[in-house]
């Protein structure tokens, strides 16, 4: 069988940890990302207000966007610092 | 037509091509193992790895597909842009390590590595194959679409040579090639996509989008007209069709002046009606088409795009100047922009397809409901919307295509810090997709009859330079794409099927030997498909895509990672019914109803995105399969540390 990695892995003693955390930041950018879809399917006319001079379709848009970089940043600090402390 | 070719644009495709070519070569040299062909040696640096995800990642259908929706539809096109960047989060949080940890060469691996199943073999490559086909067709397409601007060449042509350039490219030295590729693409892409925005809100918003004043705007006309004895007059023009013909039926009257015809939006007036310019395109019986009036050759038809009313601070104003990127939003929100509605008239044998201006608020074009239904819309449409967005997120993290490029990376934290680096760029991308979008929707550059092109006209906007290197580019990225489709695919029927399904046992050399030629005649179906499906609209496949790789891949690779219970017998029919009901709910939807010639409501299902179904039905029948089959299949041991 050609299964396996292509290269060899050493064991990681964080993966369950990062699983855990990985599970819960992925929770958390659901819901976000669920909110920003049913507002569009169910009140579209509310994206059009305006908060801090722009749409607010708009500021969720690119709440989204950013959000998921900050997210994947504090996602890839506490696994480094697990591989760090159990590896 | 709206654009001619530039001898810069086809010597900078020709050093492109040569390029990616000479890297091939190259790389070719060292990469004789299969490990080499397939994984690029799995030694990939993170950064160039995230890099060459976004490359493979930012198709056709984001850079061109995307541009042109948002320059006609607004902020419903950018949806797709956060839609697909939401997708990456799946990836990051639940897939990156693990599929990193669990595969090899390709998708099927990962799937495989806790049953060695011939059931999830086989699917698994069947469904690599449906997914990147689906995938590769739209790209292919773009190429066509591309080729006529750039080269002034037929469709045809253009298809032709991507699939020659991506068979070396992937013949010679598969993943490592692709790789690189991939890379430089990626790369230029952001850098020259940033630099157009920088030009766009450097030169701000205007009434007149006159280019710099390098090209005039066609001044659309508005004319009086009065109703005597029943009939409209309309003074120098002669009504050829008027209120009680088909055209004044649906709104509109065709006049004539000096033998020129011309079509114009009814509005009635205090005295009679306002007659407002159109454009129309003329389709007659035996296929001929009309561009206002004349054939395309003779350039009648115009560029469209244009701001009917700027206001700052309660004043009127015909340009912003050097805006921020901020201020640019702001300045549009507040802005009246002229968008185009489309309406078709029959009349005998001929068919007239209208497009009409339709001044919009910008705070309404940055808001969604210009394409998707959800204003006063049923709950068919809400469900058909909230469908397609849950394709989006969860088809990225099941993409064949994308997932081998975890196998390219040294180790599960490379893989992470790849993922993020895409996401950065990715993200990035996708706010320039805004602004390149709206950029061409206020810049005068839009050709109506097809949007695709409206990222490279904004270009051309600021000198045929811009335009030059990023038609280029836009070609590069379909080369891109395509060798990572390419790749995927080669490696399901070498990999997957001939090695593994088949049990040929072949040594590393007969391995590289059957991926070569595998990609050899994946890229020739692909030149083929590429021809048949001209004029299918570039993101027409890929969200279908997306809906499909969602239903039949993500289940599976989530189950089988933090669902103890699931066994062999439960993935490789949860990828079945995925596969299957995703591609059937598709095939009898209404679009695809229209592409049969037929009316969309006499369609048996009344949506077209099917993710919402197809997706509960797969991880239904993997949890009912695996429970039914718990003595006899194999369980998951360590799924819940994945």
């Amino acid at each position: 069988m050609g299964h396996g990695p292509a290269v060899k892995l050493g064991k990681d003693n964080a993966a369950a940890y990062k699983s855990k955390i990985g599970i819960s930041m992925f929770i958390v950018y659901t819901l976000t990302y669920f909110g920003f879809v049913v507002i569009n399917a169910v009140s579209p006319a509310l994206m059009e207000k305006i908060y801090f001079g722009q749409t607010l379709a708009i500021l969720y848009g690119f709440f989204l966007i950013i959000f998921a970089l900050v997210l994947a940043v504090i996602y890839n600090h506490f696994c480094t610092a697990a591989e760090a402390r159990l590896n | 037509m709206i654009y001619t070719q530039s001898p810069l644009a086809i010597g900078l495709f020709i050093f492109f091509v040569l390029f990616v070519l000479g890297l091939s070569f190259f790389l070719a040299r060292r990469t004789t193992s299969a490990a080499g062909y397939y994984a690029a040696g799995g030694n990939v640096h993170w950064f160039t790895n995230g890099i060459a995800f976004a490359g493979d990642y930012l198709s056709a259908a984001s850079f061109l597909g995307i541009c042109g929706m948002i320059a006609t539809a607004g902020f419903d096109g950018w949806m797709y842009s956060i839609g697909y960047l939401a997708g990456w989060m799946v990836a990051l949080f639940l897939v990156a390590e693990p599929m990193k940890r669990l595969g090899k060469y390709t998708f099927t691996d990962a799937l495989d590595s806790k049953f060695n199943s011939k059931a999830i073999q086989l699917m698994a490559a069947i469904s690599t194959l449906v997914v990147s086909v689906f995938y590769l067709i739209p790209q292919m397409v773009g190429a066509g679409v591309l080729v006529q601007p750039l080269l002034g060449m037929p469709h045809w042509v253009g298809v032709c040579i991507v699939g020659v350039v991506v068979t070396i490219i992937v013949a010679t030295a598969g993943m490592a090639s692709t790789t690189y590729v991939q890379f430089f693409k990626g790369a230029l892409l952001l850098i020259c996509s940033t630099i157009v925005v920088i030009a766009l809100l450097t030169r701000g918003l205007g009434t007149d989008p006159n280019q710099g004043d390098t090209k005039e705007y066609h001044k659309f006309q508005t004319l009086n007209a009065v109703v005597t004895n029943g009939s409209l007059q309309v003074a120098d023009y002669d009504v050829v069709a008027g209120l009680e013909s088909e055209f004044g039926q649906a709104g509109f009257v065709k006049l004539s002046q000096d033998g020129a015809e011309t079509v114009w939006h009814l509005k009635e007036a205090a005295t009679g009606y306002e007659l407002v310019e159109a454009l129309f395109v003329t389709e007659m019986a035996d296929g001929t088409k009309l561009y206002n009036g004349a054939p395309k050759e003779e350039g009648k038809f115009f560029a469209v795009g244009h701001i009917q009313e700027i206001t700052i601070d309660g004043k009127e104003v015909a340009q912003t100047g050097a805006v921020g990127p901020l201020e640019f939003l702001n300045r549009f929100k507040d802005s009246t922009v002229v968008l185009w509605g489309k309406k078709y008239i029959k009349a005998g044998d001929t068919t007239t397809t209208i497009y009409y201006q339709k001044p919009t608020p910008g705070s309404r074009i940055l808001r969604p409901g210009l394409k998707f239904k959800v204003d006063n819309a049923s709950g068919l449409d809400k469900f058909n919307f909230i469908s397609l967005m849950l394709a989006l997120f969860c088809g990225t993290a099941a993409l064949p295509h994308i997932l081998i490029r975890y196998y390219t990376v040294p180790s599960q934290a490379a893989a992470r810090k790849s993922t993020i680096v895409a996401i950065a760029a990715i993200g990035f991308f996708y706010i320039l997709t805004l602004y390149l979008g709206l950029g061409a929707m206020t810049s005068g550059v839009i050709n109506i009859t097809d949007n695709n092109m409206s990222a490279p006209l904004l270009a051309l906007s600021f000198g045929v330079v811009l335009f030059s290197v990023i038609s280029s580019l836009a070609f590069a990225t379909v080369l891109g794409t395509v060798s990572g489709l390419i790749v995927a695919s080669a490696g399901a029927v070498a990999h997957d099927l001939m090695d593994n399904f088949l049990g040929m046992n072949m040594t590393d050399h007969a391995k590289v030997k059957a991926g070569k030629i595998s990609a050899m005649v994946i890229g020739g179906i692909a030149i083929y498909l590429g021809i048949i499906f001209e004029g299918m609209n570039v993101s027409f496949l890929v969200g279908w895509a997306f809906a499909v790789a969602a239903s039949a891949n993500l289940p599976a690779i989530l189950m089988i990672l933090f669902w103890k219970k699931a066994t062999a017998q439960g993935v490789a029919a949860s990828i079945f019914i995925g596969l299957t009901s995703s591609l059937g709910l598709i095939l009898v939807s209404p679009d695809m109803w229209v592409r049969y010639g037929l009316l969309p409501q006499d369609a048996p299902v009344a949506f077209n995105s099917p993710a919402a179904i197809s997706i509960p039905a797969s991880v239904l029948t993997l949890v009912i399969i695996s429970l039914m089959t718990q003595k006899k299949g194999a369980m998951v041991e360590e799924g819940a540390e994945a």
